[in-house]
């Protein structure tokens, strides 16, 4: 098959960053769309231009390091997986793919589709986190915890900070992250002692970042690689008034 | 005091107050739609109840300094989080297929409270004002339906009847968003507050649209 990429080009932070187009040929649909990527940067070498920059890493949808906004969709359209897991086959022959970097002014952008997420990691350094000896490997069992907040907590930590919360939301806002991040934590006994600070840190440092307020559209829901729940964001806004009137 | 100033400067805190007061204007809603199906018993019915109202004047007043702290704190929050959002956002997607991951209402709450605000105003300035100078006793039904301010003027039914749609819009989502924000949406209440939503997203801007298009439209009662 063939398509026709529309991708942003910026060269740096401070540069003006404009649309390209690049027809694609001979794809297979088994290719994963990181690999037709590929394909057409090899050519672009070929031809003394500069490849394309965009994010990768593990590209089996468990680092959280690539994120594309293709066609509209955060990780194109499918449901529960990353742009690495993407593939071909789930575009027409000829079609027009248009793919830019995540927008927010939380996420400035580097290189052509590559965006600065470092004010996530700045929130998780806000409390992201046990501060506790953790020793030798500790026995599973030796704290009993209700299997269902062990589920619950699992899911939340499945977030794997990709930003596509962030990416798809109308106001920038970073609270599918944020409230995953202190859900993990919230729903644990060794969460608990630094409950309060936490959650109290980590969301004074997201609204210093400049990430936008939720207004509970529930688009960040329905994008997320992980399928992270609004729930947990529910849940940060009881630990934070919790945590301010206690 | 300060972490009530830093609370109310948060991204929750800011949240909070629009639900607080969201609920709270909902409830007043309910008050409101109440009182205004008086005019269904007629002029002497109407007036009557608006007099009987009138008798607990410093009553009335005290809730309507309290509204007016409600709807102020509600409108300056929510004027103050579109634009604040607005700054957090970058350049614009070229190709962004919103449509397939959130529901209208819940990304034009904005234009819906601002229709809702030149409604309000218009409402306070024409009909809430005139109730406040007419003192002979009798004509309070007149103005409601008569040609001026009233549902008898063309313009005004039309502006009142297209912010009744508005409002259902911004209840479809604000009602329950709100119990999100209280950390309430999302257990096993969630279905319960889906089905309550309903009396306040439809039924209740349907009663109010009712009276306009009864009034306005239809001739009302005689
Ligand atoms: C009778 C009138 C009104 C009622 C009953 C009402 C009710 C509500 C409710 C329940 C919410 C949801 C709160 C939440 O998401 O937690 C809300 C949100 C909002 N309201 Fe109103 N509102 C009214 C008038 C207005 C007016 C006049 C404005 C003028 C600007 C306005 C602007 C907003 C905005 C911008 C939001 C969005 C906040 C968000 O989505 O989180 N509302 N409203
Ligand atoms: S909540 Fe989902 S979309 Fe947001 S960063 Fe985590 S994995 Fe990515
Ligand atoms: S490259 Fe690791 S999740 Fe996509």
């Amino acid at each position: 098959m063939r398509v026709m990429l529309k991708v942003w080009r910026q060269n740096n932070s401070k540069s003006q960053g404009v649309f390209e187009m690049y027809p694609v040929k001979n794809i297979s649909g088994d290719m994963s769309f990181f690999e037709m990527m590929d394909m057409l940067n090899d050519r672009l070498v070929l031809d003394g231009k500069t490849p394309i920059a965009f994010d990768h890493d593990c590209r089996e949808g468990i680092c959280g390091t690539c994120g594309l906004f293709i066609n509209g969709r955060t990780h194109g359209s499918l449901r529960g997986i990353t742009t690495c897991q993407l593939h071909m086959r789930s575009f027409k022959d000829g079609e027009t793919i248009v793919v830019e970097p995540w927008r927010a002014k939380a996420f400035p952008v580097i290189k052509d589709l590559i965006v600065d997420r470092s004010s996530f990691d700045r929130i998780m350094e806000a409390g992201g986190y046990v501060s506790i000896k953790t020793g030798g490997t500790p026995d599973a069992n030796a704290i009993p915890i209700p299997k269902i907040n062990v589920d619950e907590a699992m899911d939340a930590a499945s977030c794997i900070g990709c930003g596509a919360c962030v990416a798809t939301c109308k106001n920038s806002s970073a609270m599918l992250f944020v409230g995953a991040k202190v859900s993990q934590y919230a729903l644990l006994p060794q969460g608990q002692p630094e409950a309060r600070e936490r959650v109290l840190n980590m969301v004074a440092v997201m609204d210093e970042e400049g990430f936008g307020s939720c207004t509970n559209t529930g688009a960040c829901e329905v994008e997320c690689p992980k399928e992270i729940s609004l729930e947990h964001i529910a849940r940060m806004n009881r630990e934070f008034l919790k945590a301010n009137i206690s | 005091m300060s972490w009530v100033t830093t609370f109310l400067n948060s991204s929750i805190g800011k949240k909070t107050i629009m639900a607080i007061t969201g609920l709270l204007l909902c409830l007043y809603l309910v008050i409101h739609l109440a009182g205004n199906l008086t005019l269904f018993g007629g002029a002497d019915f109407f007036n009557s109840y608006v007099l009987r109202l009138s008798a607990f004047k410093p009553l009335v007043r005290i809730i309507e300094a309290v509204l007016l702290l409600i709807f102020g704190g509600h409108i300056f929050n929510g004027l103050r989080l579109s634009i604040e959002n607005r700054k957090a956002t970058d350049k614009k997607y070229q190709s962004n297929r919103a449509q397939e991951n959130s529901s209208f209402s819940s990304k034009t709450m904005t234009i819906t409270g601002s229709v809702l605000l030149v409604f309000l105003i218009t409402h306070l300035a024409t009909v809430w004002y005139s109730f406040q100078i007419e003192h002979s006793g009798g004509e309070f039904f007149k103005i409601i339906i008569g040609p001026v301010v009233g549902l008898g003027n063309l313009s005004v039914a039309v502006l009142y009847g297209v912010a009744m749609v508005f409002l259902g819009f911004h209840l479809h989502h604000g009602f329950q968003s709100a119990f999100q924000t209280f950390g309430i949406r999302y257990n096993r209440y969630g279905r319960l507050i889906e089905i309550i939503s309903i009396l306040f997203w439809f039924i209740i801007p349907a009663g109010f649209l009712w009276i306009v298009v009864y009034f306005g439209f239809l001739g009302g009662v005689k």
